[in-house]
């Protein structure tokens, strides 16, 4: 839109020349911390985007889909509007990215022929003229542009268009050159002669990360993320994140995090260079322990939960909530927290096995305060010789308005096998604005 | 003759302890403190450095709720943090703490493949210098079991695994052999008598199926108390009084 038109339009426009260095700029510190934050291999995308590499990083976020909706949520959070796509190459991805009408999208592998087959060819990456004379040739769709025979196009508009679409579809590899930032400590080896064997990987990723916490001693940091990037000879890199829970700089506990791994690397043709770049860095100060002497060495079991989390595992310990709701009164927090004093009650009976969902069960009871005398679970029927309640649980208001007059009547009944159960009548058993008066089972003791 | 026969019999025993796990020996065992229990048990109580499994009866076939509150008893009595591994998160943790296992020691793995649960208590095994690594499977071939108690007897950790299957047909699978040291179902029984109505303190018949050089024998036991400990518990009275229900009965 020609700018009179837009002031025109609209009364006291304010106008503001491009800054395209100063966009640039902020663009690459986007970039830096993304660097930092999600995937070993990020890059610009001019003019607009950021392109990263997530293989073997997505897991430190927890999968590609929380990895997504954080980083648009992150921008969000301050006031910046992201588009986010993952898919196969970084073509189909940057094409993707800028259709898409939602915040994020992920084009499951191999799919990327069918996801990009309606998109505008303007989202090709080629140059302005190129697209505009593709458009008077009659061509929309990169659907269509890839079905059409390359040689006469080839002839006519260069190797260029074959080339974008070839690595939109994965025919081409397009190796991503990372950024780097000025200090980022990265140390790093070139072999003569490509290596591809385990153990020789191996005893030159130990060699580096000795090398690397030569590095991080002598500045006096630990190290929270640490990405190993291999290169390989048909120049294609592969990269490898670790993460750790607190800053370290133990070579046993990082050279651990990276053998358990080296599985993953495909050695292909042979691997050139292997670096190894602490991308995160916390201050880590010397410290005075005290001797084994005056008091019982309690085992620090930090590089046990991160050989967990880099393996995928959700790795968490459970601390209280205050609430009287079953299932809100257990939250998970870091296993690496720092230890909470508070406990739950143990005035009450707790069932060990809380069910996901509570559970509709067939009773006979009699209203309104006495337990049931004969509950029916999954087709079988339970004679209730002994039980324990009523409980009562009020709902939580301030969580949900929905709450705010709900009732649970929580009872402990044993059959006459001894199965304990753990079931409960939604409301009070007078008023029905309680709740529905069916009854659910919750939970099983032991 | 005598002396010299009892002097050779000793030395080749030592030579055989010596072959066979002489760490595991070394270890030292978590007596249950429960006389009649210990005295069945090799070494008096659950060896450490081993692997012991735990299963449900009857309906804890499939929820496991006995033999993870048993097992979170034993856990509670070790020192140290404890590794929890499982698949299905649906342990209640308030009820654990009850039996004395604070939630700080305990840290959860919770992985997507039984496989992983396995891998991961094997990582936690023979990382040690922990209390206790438990794992919650279905499945415990003979392969695993025997890398899990190698990965124990190598540090000396107490390796407790909790069977627990999607059917409860398919629990006859815990008579396959296995490396397990001893092998233990814990099936509910109707709780202990009050003196009002009400559920007392439940009680568990403890089977002990299979130890490796000792017998097997059953018990009936009282459910864990707050400190994770069990007792001998004599008879219920189910039978006796069936009117009684409840504070609210008629």
């Amino acid at each position: 839109m020609p700018a009179a038109k837009a002031q025109a339009l609209f009364q006291g426009l304010l106008m503001v020349d491009a800054d395209e260095k100063a966009d640039a700029a902020a663009l690459e510190r986007i970039t830096l911390w993304a660097l930092a934050h999600y995937s070993p291999i990020v890059a610009v995308d001019v003019p607009n985007g950021i392109v990263m590499d997530t293989e073997g990083a997505d897991h430190l976020q927890g999968g590609e889909e929380p990895m997504l909706a954080g980083i648009a949520n992150r921008f969000r959070g301050k006031g910046l509007l992201a588009r986010v796509a993952i898919a196969d190459t970084w073509g189909a991805a940057h094409a993707c990215a800028r259709a898409i009408k939602r915040d994020t999208v992920i084009i499951p592998r191999g799919d990327t022929a069918r996801a990009v087959e309606r998109l505008p060819i303007s989202l090709l990456r080629l140059a302005a003229k190129t697209v505009d004379d593709l458009r008077t040739l009659g061509f929309r769709t990169i659907g269509e542009l890839a079905n059409t025979p390359r040689a006469p196009i080839a002839l006519r508009f260069g190797q260029d268009v074959g080339r974008r679409l070839d690595q939109m579809l994965g025919r081409v590899a397009e190796p991503i050159d990372p950024v780097r930032s000025p200090d980022l400590i990265e140390v790093s080896r070139s072999f003569q002669e490509p290596i591809g064997a385990a153990e020789t990987i191996d005893k030159y990723v130990g060699r580096l990360v000795v090398q690397l916490c030569e590095e991080l001693q002598r500045r006096g940091l630990g190290v929270r993320r640490a990405d190993l990037i291999v290169d390989k000879v048909d120049n294609t890199r592969q990269a490898i994140r670790a993460g750790t829970a607190k800053p370290a700089r133990d070579v046993a506990w990082l050279t651990k995090l990276f053998r358990d791994r080296t599985e993953k690397i495909e050695p292909g043709f042979g691997i050139e260079k292997l670096t190894l770049a602490a991308i995160m860095s916390e201050p880590l100060e010397e410290m005075q322990k005290a001797s084994s002497l005056v008091k019982d060495e309690v085992k620090d079991i930090t590089p046990l939960i991160d050989i967990f989390g880099n393996r995928g595992a959700r790795v968490y310990r459970l601390s209280p909530v205050a609430s009287d709701v079953p299932e809100r009164s257990v939250q998970r927090i870091s296993a690496a927290a720092v230890d909470v004093e508070a406990t739950w009650s143990r005035s009450w009976p707790r069932p060990v096995r809380l069910l996901p969902y509570p559970e509709l069960v067939d009773v006979i009871a009699l209203m309104p305060d006495h337990p049931p005398v004969s509950v029916t679970w999954k087709g079988k029927r339970h004679k209730v010789i002994r039980a324990d309640g009523p409980e009562r649980v009020f709902g939580e208001w301030w969580v949900r308005n929905s709450e705010l007059e709900a009732v649970r009547d929580y009872f402990v009944i044993e059959d006459d096998t001894g199965e304990r159960l753990w079931i409960y009548r939604a409301g009070d058993g007078v008023d029905t604005a309680t709740g529905s008066h069916k009854w659910f089972v919750h939970g099983i003791f032991a | 003759m005598t002396a010299a026969r009892e002097h050779v019999m000793a030395d080749l025993r030592d030579r055989i302890a010596s072959v066979t796990g002489g760490a595991a020996r070394k270890a030292g065992c978590l007596p249950f403190r429960v006389a009649e229990i210990d005295a069945v048990l090799p070494g008096g109580g659950l060896a450490y450095g081993a692997l012991h499994e735990f299963a449900g009866g009857g309906a804890g076939t499939v929820d496991g709720a006995a033999a993870a509150l048993c097992v979170a008893g034993v856990a509670a009595r070790t020192k140290g943090k404890v590794v929890w591994c499982m698949t299905r998160p649906d342990l209640f943790f308030p009820a654990i703490a009850q039996a004395g296992l604070n939630a700080n020691r305990v840290i959860f793995v919770e992985s997507d493949k039984e496989d992983e649960v396995l891998a991961n208590m094997e990582e936690a095994l023979a990382y040690g210098g922990l209390g206790a690594v438990v794992g919650e499977v279905v499945r415990l071939p003979m392969m695993a079991s025997r890398r899990l108690r190698l990965a124990a007897e190598r540090t000396g950790t107490l390796a407790l695994i909790v069977r627990r299957w999607r059917r409860q047909t398919e629990a006859n699978d815990f008579g396959q052999p296995t490396a397990s040291t001893t092998r233990w179902r814990v099936s509910v029984m109707p709780s202990e008598e009050l003196p009002v109505p009400g559920v007392g303190r439940g009680r568990w018949l403890l089977e002990l199926m299979r130890s490796r050089a000792g017998e097997c024998a059953e018990f009936e036991i009282g459910a864990c108390d707050d400190k994770g400990r069990v007792h001998l518990s004599t008879g219920s009275s189910h039978g006796s009084n069936p009117a009684r229900r409840s504070g609210h009965s008629r």
